[in-house]
């Protein structure tokens, strides 16, 4: 269970970044934070990460607080990150430095043919496609069974098609040893096709607006009308996270509202 | 009907097979006959002057024609003078060359991946970089004397200077997201920078040494020329001081030709270390 317990944090130019936020997630849940550019969500994910260090408030991970960069914690950036001077499957092992070599081949591999890269294991990074590197970047996370797995609008670069077939990627990966997920995105339908629920927040300072559970059945049909109504519900709360009770000027909601329709 | 045709020719193998064929053919052009282009101005100068002074338009005294500058360098070659006076000259860079490039990686990596170590090294290392090097000449001369040691200590001079900014610069550029990586699979320091940081800095470092080993190349003229008694250096000073402006040009010819090499051996001794890189031109 990754729990985060009054999480605050403030940049060091005064940027209120997060105020409070407050939120567990279960084993093997995939929670889906939505919200408008600047609402914090990538620094929450550092914050979870280690990356970053929170100005007050601690998460933990079972008994477990976490102060820094945690082995149960991986994390998806939101571009591919691979390390352009090892090769793909290079770059998928890089995490697994502990792990004996028999061990860690067939650990690659395995990952490799679950997203479908098998074939393009000796190549550069250079050489793929974006939606091919994000991919691997996925799988180097993946393949060292992290507890909690963080990813931050690992597709938003790609095209739709690209898209959905990498949600498949995503749970059929998941599907095996279900670890925590915390995707970030700005998208409705993927937090409505990956998630079990869906976190709304809101800016200036980042907190949470509103918790949606989503409860489809799996495989989530994206054509259905339960779908659709979650969509919308989602769509609804964050228009509400436009309209909170805030005292700021008409034209200062008009910039964030162009900002919010992505 | 004939959109049919063409998803035919899609699904078929002869179809995939007619459609790589032009990538193919791509390849196999490689050699680009336009290269031989830069051969020609060279060469259309050296036969006017060879044939003006064939014909007695020009003396070619004071500026031999190609023939005999060619005989020259053959009969420097038949001594063996040339070898000598080349190797010398190689092995002064060699060594000015390790000795510099190793300096200026060490003090490099040291000012470019702690804070600390750049502002104690930093501000002494760029004021003596605002020395002309060939300043220093009559100081080793006086401290190491006119032999090897001085010429040697005015080569490693020359080459540290660009070794040294480069590798501290490559460091201080690593981009950060890739260190984050690093971060986030819990590398120690000393794994952090075998691993990330040496491969990441490996394309500029290799920059860095070629030029330095330009400037070794242009200093170790400078240092044969304060009272060499061999090297390309010497033949060149020799040259003036007799009045052989054909030997004079034939060192140049061998100064020209031992850089060149010099530096394509580098770049291929280095090319396995970088070849994953995405750069526009495959050879800098
Ligand atoms: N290093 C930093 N220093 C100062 N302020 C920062 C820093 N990083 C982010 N911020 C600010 O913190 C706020 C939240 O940023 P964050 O990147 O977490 O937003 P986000 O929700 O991920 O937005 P997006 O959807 O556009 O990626 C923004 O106002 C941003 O300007
Ligand atoms: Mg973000």
């Amino acid at each position: 269970m990754l729990a985060l317990e009054h999480l605050s944090k403030t940049y060091a130019d005064g940027t209120r970044a997060l105020s409070d936020i407050n939120l567990t997630v279960h084993e093997g849940e995939i929670v889906s934070l939505i919200g408008g550019s600047g609402c914090g969500k990538t620094t929450l994910l550092r914050l979870i990460a280690g990356l970053d260090r929170a100005s007050a408030g601690r998460i933990r991970l079972d008994d477990e607080v976490l102060t820094g960069p945690h082995p149960a914690v991986g994390i998806v950036f939101q571009e591919p990150r691979l390390l352009p001077w090892l090769s793909v499957s290079d770059n998928i092992a890089f995490g697994l430095d502990g792990v004996g070599a028999a061990e860690k081949k067939a650990r690659v591999s395995h990952a490799l043919s679950k997203v479908g890269l098998i074939e393009h294991a000796d190549r550069w990074p250079r050489d793929l496609s974006g939606g091919q590197q994000q991919r691997v970047s996925i799988a180097r996370a993946f393949v060292t069974n992290p507890k909690v797995l963080l990813l931050d609008e690992p597709f938003s670069a790609l095209d739709a098609f690209t898209r959905a077939s990498l949600h498949e990627h995503l749970l059929g990966l998941w599907e095996e040893t279900r670890p925590t997920v915390v995707l970030v995105t700005h998208d409705v339908q993927e937090a409505v096709t990956l998630a079990d629920r869906a976190i709304v927040m809101q800016p200036k300072p980042g907190r949470i607006l509103d918790e949606l559970p989503l409860t489809l059945s799996r495989p989530r049909d994206r054509t259905g009308l339960p779908f659709e109504t979650s969509v919308r519900r989602i769509l609804t709360a964050l228009d509400h996270s436009l309209k909170a009770p805030q005292l700021q000027p008409q034209r200062e909601r008009d910039r964030q509202a162009a900002a919010l329709w992505w | 009907m004939t959109g049919q045709a063409t998803s035919n020719a899609w699904s078929s193998h002869e179809g995939a097979a007619a459609l790589a064929a032009p990538a193919l053919t791509e390849k196999r052009r490689a050699f680009d006959w336009r290269i031989l282009l830069g051969f020609f101005l060279p060469i259309a100068v050296a036969l006017l002057w060879e044939g003006a002074v064939a014909l007695g338009l020009a003396q070619g005294r004071l500026v031999p024609p190609p023939s005999r500058i060619i005989a020259t360098l053959w009969g420097l070659a038949q001594t063996g003078e040339l070898w000598t006076h080349t190797w010398m000259t190689l092995w002064r860079v060699l060594v000015g060359f390790v000795i510099g490039a190793v300096a200026g990686i060490v003090l490099g990596a040291l000012s470019g991946s702690s804070k600390t170590t750049r502002q104690l090294l930093d501000p002494t290392l760029q004021a003596l970089r605002a020395i002309p090097s060939i300043a220093w000449v009559p100081l080793f001369i006086l401290w190491l004397g006119i032999f090897e040691a001085s010429k040697v200590a005015l080569i490693a001079v020359g080459v540290f200077f660009p070794v040294y900014l480069g590798i501290a610069g490559a460091i201080l550029s690593v981009d950060r997201k890739l260190v984050e990586v690093g971060h986030v699979f819990r590398l120690s320091r000393v794994q952090l920078a075998r691993r990330i940081l040496l491969p990441a800095v490996l394309p500029e470092a290799v920059i860095a040494l070629r030029s330095g080993l330009g400037l070794g190349f242009m200093f170790v003229v400078a240092a044969e020329f304060m009272g060499a008694s061999e090297g390309l250096g010497y033949l060149l000073v020799d040259g003036q001081q007799m009045g052989k402006p054909d030997q004079i040009l034939a060192a140049i010819i061998a100064f020209a030709l031992l850089g060149k090499i010099a530096d394509s051996l580098l770049v291929a001794g280095t090319k396995p270390l970088v070849r994953w890189q995405d750069t526009v031109r495959e050879r800098l």
